[in-house]
């Protein structure tokens, strides 16, 4: 059992010390529940909209870790993973990123980062303007197992959770930011559609899909929150409410996966016919 | 054999009510907040959409953190004011009068050419004037009340009803206003009469329109989403209904947009230099 924080918080615009603040007072409330791996949303340490002013707020990997580090100390004993998005800058090369890092507290450190691949830009999106694509999807081990991160869009393709399962994830955390539309229904449509992929995907690789969803008014855009755990056979395990800040706390059982996966072997049927079907997709990648 | 028919999908006005009334007055909380208000102030003309945002605004923030403030002027409807009160009445929102005849004929006089459609705009500036002003005496926010239709046609005066900083009603279609006031208990006499600008005696918009609001919304909400306009004749309507849409959104996109800047540099504001409304950073 890895018992997890799933926890949707509503971040203040471009205020990163309050919001760390904000996370380190969670942290201390969180504490008596002993969760092992703690979740954060996309964007979290700044709000998720910022136009330009990515170029002012983002953080390198390292700082981030550093501020993590001291307020994780100040209210927190023994190890700590922590999965958090947040825009990345890269010094080196001028660029920024959509990231989201897997942070062993106490341990390891910065474990694996991932920069986010598809960047919506369309709608009300506008990321590829002001921010450079990530190009790998890769799975990574953690101290209780293995797992692999996808941000927001990235999960809308199934091509992702795919490279993901095929590479060992048992779990994938997805960091979102989801601004609410479509109210036709008591939850809006585009939460309808995150519950809808979290358990597909969830069932179709036998894994553990856990979602963790930004909430807070920006300018007018409501981002949704409604952070989820699917199970590997694509039940709801957890599911937080739209549009308040809210943890979820569950025990994730890992030692399920191969009975479940022996039942529904989707992955295993994958591996023997994705080989089969690589020359196809091959075909209509370069026909591109 | 059973035989099962589907149904093709479309696009859909109609909104889950309830959901889009907890959204809204969510939203109304939390944009005031950030900005530091905790109180808001309504103009309201009589009509369903000041009832509808003083509903949602006595629903956030308590009706005692709400004014309703009606504006009228001795050309207005005395009906307007009395369905004014009906509004601030139902919620439990304080009342308060203010005559702007005296303000708009000051001007008024000193220009023997005015016409009442310019009569009628420096009568909604006279109103955006007392409405900021009395923002910063009572601290409290101005809440806008624009729809979706109106807003999109610019069916509304510059500088005027669209001044308030914030909008709760802005991205609904007029006839989903009307499903929002049935939510939130609008009384239905305000409701169920036909919408009016008052500004000019006698006027009601949809014939300063030329077509209903609830064929207007329809033809808008496929034109917004790039159905071409056969597809839109193919759901029941004339070209001629479609072509008239088309026109005042077409003619008001200005309307919509802060004025047009020179731009001259790589850093012009709003076109280069771009940032959220809601962006600071911390200062050391």
């Amino acid at each position: 059992m890895v018992r997890h924080a799933i926890v949707q918080l509503a971040p203040e615009k471009g205020q990163i010390r309050r919001n760390l603040a904000r996370l380190e007072a969670a942290l201390a409330e969180l504490a008596e529940d002993r969760p092992q791996v703690v979740v954060l949303p996309e964007a979290f340490p700044t709000g998720y909209f910022l136009q330009g002013g990515v170029r002012e707020l983002a953080l390198t990997a390292g700082e981030l870790e550093e501020a993590l580090t001291a307020l994780y100390r100040r209210v927190w004993e023994g190890p700590l993973d922590l999965v958090i998005g947040f825009y990345e800058k890269d010094e080196r090369e001028g660029a920024y990123y959509n990231a989201a890092a897997y942070f062993e507290l106490g341990g390891r450190g910065l474990v694996h980062l991932h920069r986010k691949v598809f960047l919506p830009t369309y709608g009300v999106f506008d990321e590829e303007r002001y921010l450079s694509r990530g190009g790998t999807v890769a799975a990574f081990d953690t101290r209780f197992g293995r797992a692999a991160i996808l941000i927001c869009e990235d999960f809308w393709h199934s091509i992702t959770s795919t490279i993901a399962a095929l590479d060992g994830a048992e779990v994938i955390y997805v960091p979102s930011a989801s601004p609410a539309r479509g109210f036709f229904g008591p939850r809006p449509a585009n939460v309808e559609r995150w519950r809808e992929l979290a358990k597909s995907v969830a069932a179709e690789h036998g894994l553990y899909v856990v979602l963790a969803s930004l909430v807070g008014s920006e300018a007018g855009k409501g981002m949704s929150g409604g952070s989820l755990v699917a199970s590997p056979e694509g039940r709801l395990l957890a599911e937080a409410p739209v549009f308040e800040e809210a943890a979820l706390v569950l025990d994730l059982d890992l030692d399920r996966l191969p009975p479940v996966r022996y039942d529904n072997p989707m992955l295993a049927d994958l591996k023997s016919g994705l080989p089969l079907l690589l020359n196809d997709l091959k075909r209509v990648v370069e026909a591109l | 054999m059973k035989k099962l028919y589907g149904v093709p999908g479309g696009e859909v006005l109609e909104l889950d009510y309830p959901a889009v009334a907890d959204y809204l007055v969510q939203f109304l909380r939390r944009e005031l907040a950030w900005r530091g208000f905790e109180k808001g102030l309504v103009a309201v003309s009589g009509g369903v959409d000041s009832a509808t945002t003083l509903a949602l605004a006595a629903r956030a923030l308590g009706p005692e953190n709400v004014r309703a403030l009606a504006l009228p002027h001795a050309e207005s409807s005395p009906e307007s004011l009395a369905d004014a009160r009906l509004a601030a009445e139902a919620f439990g929102v304080p009342f308060e009068v203010i005559d702007i005849t005296e303000m708009v004929e000051g001007y008024a006089r000193l220009r023997p050419d005015m016409t009442p459609h310019r009569k009628g705009n420096v009568k909604a500036r006279a109103r955006m004037i007392v409405l900021f002003d009395l923002s910063v005496a009572y601290h409290a926010l101005p809440l806008g009340t624009g729809n979706k239709t109106e807003r999109l046609f610019g069916y509304f005066t510059w500088h005027g009803d669209d001044a308030p900083p914030i909008n709760p009603l802005g991205d609904l279609y007029k006839t989903q206003v009307w499903g929002l006031a049935g939510e939130l208990g609008v009384p239905e006499k305000i409701v169920q009469k036909p919408p009016t600008a008052d500004l000019i005696p006698g006027q009601t918009d949809e014939e300063d329109l030329g077509l209903s609001y609830a064929r207007a919304d329809v033809i808008l909400e496929h034109y917004l989403k790039g159905y071409p306009d056969r597809y839109v004749e193919g759901l029941g309507f004339s070209p001629a209904e479609i072509r008239r849409v088309k026109e005042l959104v077409n003619k008001t996109h200005y309307k919509r947009h802060l004025p047009t800047v020179a731009v001259l540099s790589s850093t012009a504001i709003n076109e280069f230099y771009l940032r959220p409304l809601d962006f600071r950073i911390e200062l050391e």
